[in-house]
């Protein structure tokens, strides 16, 4: 495959993050490895606390690392200056959860817009070429940049908010993208549009897109490959087909009942009240 | 059939703005629940699903307006009664409700017991506390509730947990109906599951009589309800069992929401998810005719010229469509 000769975008050997109080010690993300290449969809599921959001966080920066390596094209990670993150964040974007808090809510959508073309370098472009982008931008996610202008993010609905991100990383053209649950809050209609966008997305700019749900099913439409997350650890890792149709692992058996299905009975008799 | 515990006939009740305007949330929303069968209620947000739960309970305060229409409970009409009645005799005896963020309405400073005392009170006053306490323990137990809970604080329990109490606390006073408003949607899957049982648990055990479920998770109400019912801007489009709903749907909004359903089976890899273009239509100006017109792609132009109403099609079921269902059939099977 082609995809296997060609080097990881993304790679974590022994990672560890230990979220510390006093004598309390949480480990988060116990010891994983993980290598996503270039161009695939990868997912990460697991159940609330099983250490998602903190691995996504290690590797957006966000956060420090207790112990291990992240490594991104080949070298090694740093971004222990400010100047050093800004310039890794230009290659690493994210797309989160809430929708109503991921705006600044004084800042209108021209502005949310054209700060990305300036990101990206396109500050000196003359008026109506930003403007073209823009309408482009819009367009990518069918929305009317006309009916867009002068309007505040709170006027717009969640799942146009949601599009509207994708907009923004669709002018950044970063080479990983990473959705952290970026359809938990929307209904299950806008839900397939933005998956279908994100897919788009991936092909229209090729970048690494890191995709982050509780859900198995959104995980097994959209990935590539899937890794299943247990109490900070990896337990099962793999091609889609292979882990969601024929999963290895206990856990991962637990969590593909647990999701209700159509052409399959959904057993409830194996609930145990008392976990 | 079964005795029919919930009817409703032409509800129509409506939002007033603080500009005065008029937004018919539930527009003529005609259904009936059997006893021991449940009622699923699908849509995309902002389409009347939770107004009409709230309608249906009786009880309206500023903004929400009754117009018109029936709300029989097990031959009672209820559409008709004094707020204060409603409160005193209806809720919580005749039909409870779950609203949507339920399990954080609970407040922080009181115990789980409390919360059922003040239940217990309010319908029967003077009843003798250890009495409560009693059968408490015993509900909580039969729900497969730890009866320690009764002692915790409501930030003591997991979210799950919290939830389960809350559903345990609202059917106490064994209601006719339950409605459940998105009950498992800020839960993880496992809790989801749990939450459920626990549901399906009530209607076996008869502590209430009939269901109503309303979530947009469609997989989840295939696997609950006995029935389904889709929801467009206020008016039903598509009613019939889980099964025609899902596998064989009707109306082209119901069509196009049986498209966006993920589950983690083979072939939905594969399968091209529909999305339906466009947002619904701003209620405060309702278009005329279909409402669903501007975003179906079998529209006519005799759509959008009058009021189209309910058809009822083979195997006991409806939609509100021009077409027949062959031609829809047709549509459907040519893309």
């Amino acid at each position: 495959m082609a995809e296997e000769t060609c080097e990881a975008c993304l790679s974590g050997t022994n990672l560890t993050k230990i979220y510390a109080f006093g004598k309390s010690r949480t480990v988060a993300v116990d010891n994983i490895n993980f290598s996503f290449n270039a161009g695939q969809v990868v997912s990460i599921v697991g159940e609330s606390g099983s250490g998602k959001t903190t691995l996504a966080k290690m590797l957006l920066g966000l956060t420090s690392v207790t112990s291990g390596q992240i490594h991104f094209r080949g070298k090694l990670l740093d971004i222990s200056t400010s100047r050093k993150r800004k310039e890794y964040w230009k290659s690493i974007q994210a797309i989160f959860q809430d929708p109503y808090s991921s705006y600044n809510i004084f800042t209108k959508i021209d502005d949310v817009l054209l700060d990305c073309i300036r990101l990206c370098g396109g500050a000196k472009l003359p008026k109506e070429e930003k403007l073209a982008m823009m309408e482009e931008a819009c367009r990518f996610v069918n929305l009317k940049f006309a009916e867009l202008t002068n309007k505040y993010p709170f006027e717009l609905s969640g799942g146009q908010m949601q599009r509207l991100m994708i907009a923004r990383v669709f002018l950044l053209k970063p080479q990983i993208l990473l959705a952290d649950e970026p359809t938990s809050m929307i209904d299950a209609c806008s839900r397939a549009t933005i998956l279908e966008m994100l897919l788009k997305l991936r092909d229209e700019i090729n970048m690494t897109l890191i995709f982050i749900t509780h859900d198995i099913g959104l995980a097994y439409y959209i990935s590539d490959e899937v890794y299943i997350m247990e109490h900070g650890k990896i337990v099962e890792c793999g091609n889609a087909d292979e882990v969601i149709l024929h999963p290895k692992e206990a856990y991962t058996k637990r969590l593909i009942n647990d999701v209700p299905k159509i052409y399959e009975p959904w057993d409830l008799s194996t609930v145990d009240y008392h976990v | 059939m079964g005795k029919t515990i919930l009817k409703v006939d032409n509800l129509k009740t409506k939002y007033i703005t603080r500009y005065n305007e008029d937004v018919y949330a539930v527009n003529n929303v005609s259904l009936e629940v059997e006893e021991g069968k449940s009622l699923g209620i699908a849509g995309e947000s902002g389409c009347g699903k939770s107004t009409l739960a709230l309608s249906l309970m009786g009880y309206y305060f500023a903004p929400l307006h009754y117009v018109s229409g029936d709300i029989v409970i097990d031959g009672k009409n209820i559409s008709s009664l004094e707020p204060d009645v409603v409160r005193q005799s209806v809720l919580g005896q005749e039909i409870a409700y779950i609203p949507q963020s339920a399990m954080n309405a609970l407040n922080p400073t009181r115990k789980i017991i409390n919360f059922i005392e003040d239940v217990v009170l309010a319908h029967e006053p003077g009843t003798d506390k250890k009495e409560i306490r009693q059968l408490a323990e015993s509900r909580f137990e039969m729900l497969g509730l730890p009866k320690s809970v009764l002692d915790h604080y409501p930030v003591e329990l997991s979210g799950g947990m919290k939830q389960r109490t809350v559903i345990a606390i609202s059917v106490f006073l064994s209601p006719k109906i339950l409605i459940a408003d998105e009950p498992s949607s800020a839960l993880d899957v496992s809790s989801q599951k749990m939450v459920i049982k626990m549901l399906l648990d009530l209607m076996d055990r008869g502590l209430v009589k009939a269901m109503i479920f309303i979530t947009h998770e469609l997989p989840l109400l295939y696997n609950v309800t006995d029935d389904i019912m889709v929801m467009y801007a206020g008016q039903i489009v598509e009613k019939g069992t889980a099964h025609q709903t899902v596998f064989d749907p009707l109306h082209p909004y119901a069509k196009g929401l049986m498209g966006s359903i993920i589950v983690p089976e083979a072939g939905i890899r594969n399968a091209k998810l529909s999305s339906i273009p466009g947002v619904p239509p701003n209620l405060k100006n309702p278009p005329q005719g279909c409402q669903f017109a501007e975003r179906c792609k079998y529209v006519v132009p005799e759509c959008k010229m009058h009021e189209i109403s309910m058809r009822s099609a083979e195997g006991d079921r409806s939609y509100r469509c021009i077409f027949g269902e062959d031609v829809l059939r047709k549509a459907y099977s040519n893309g």
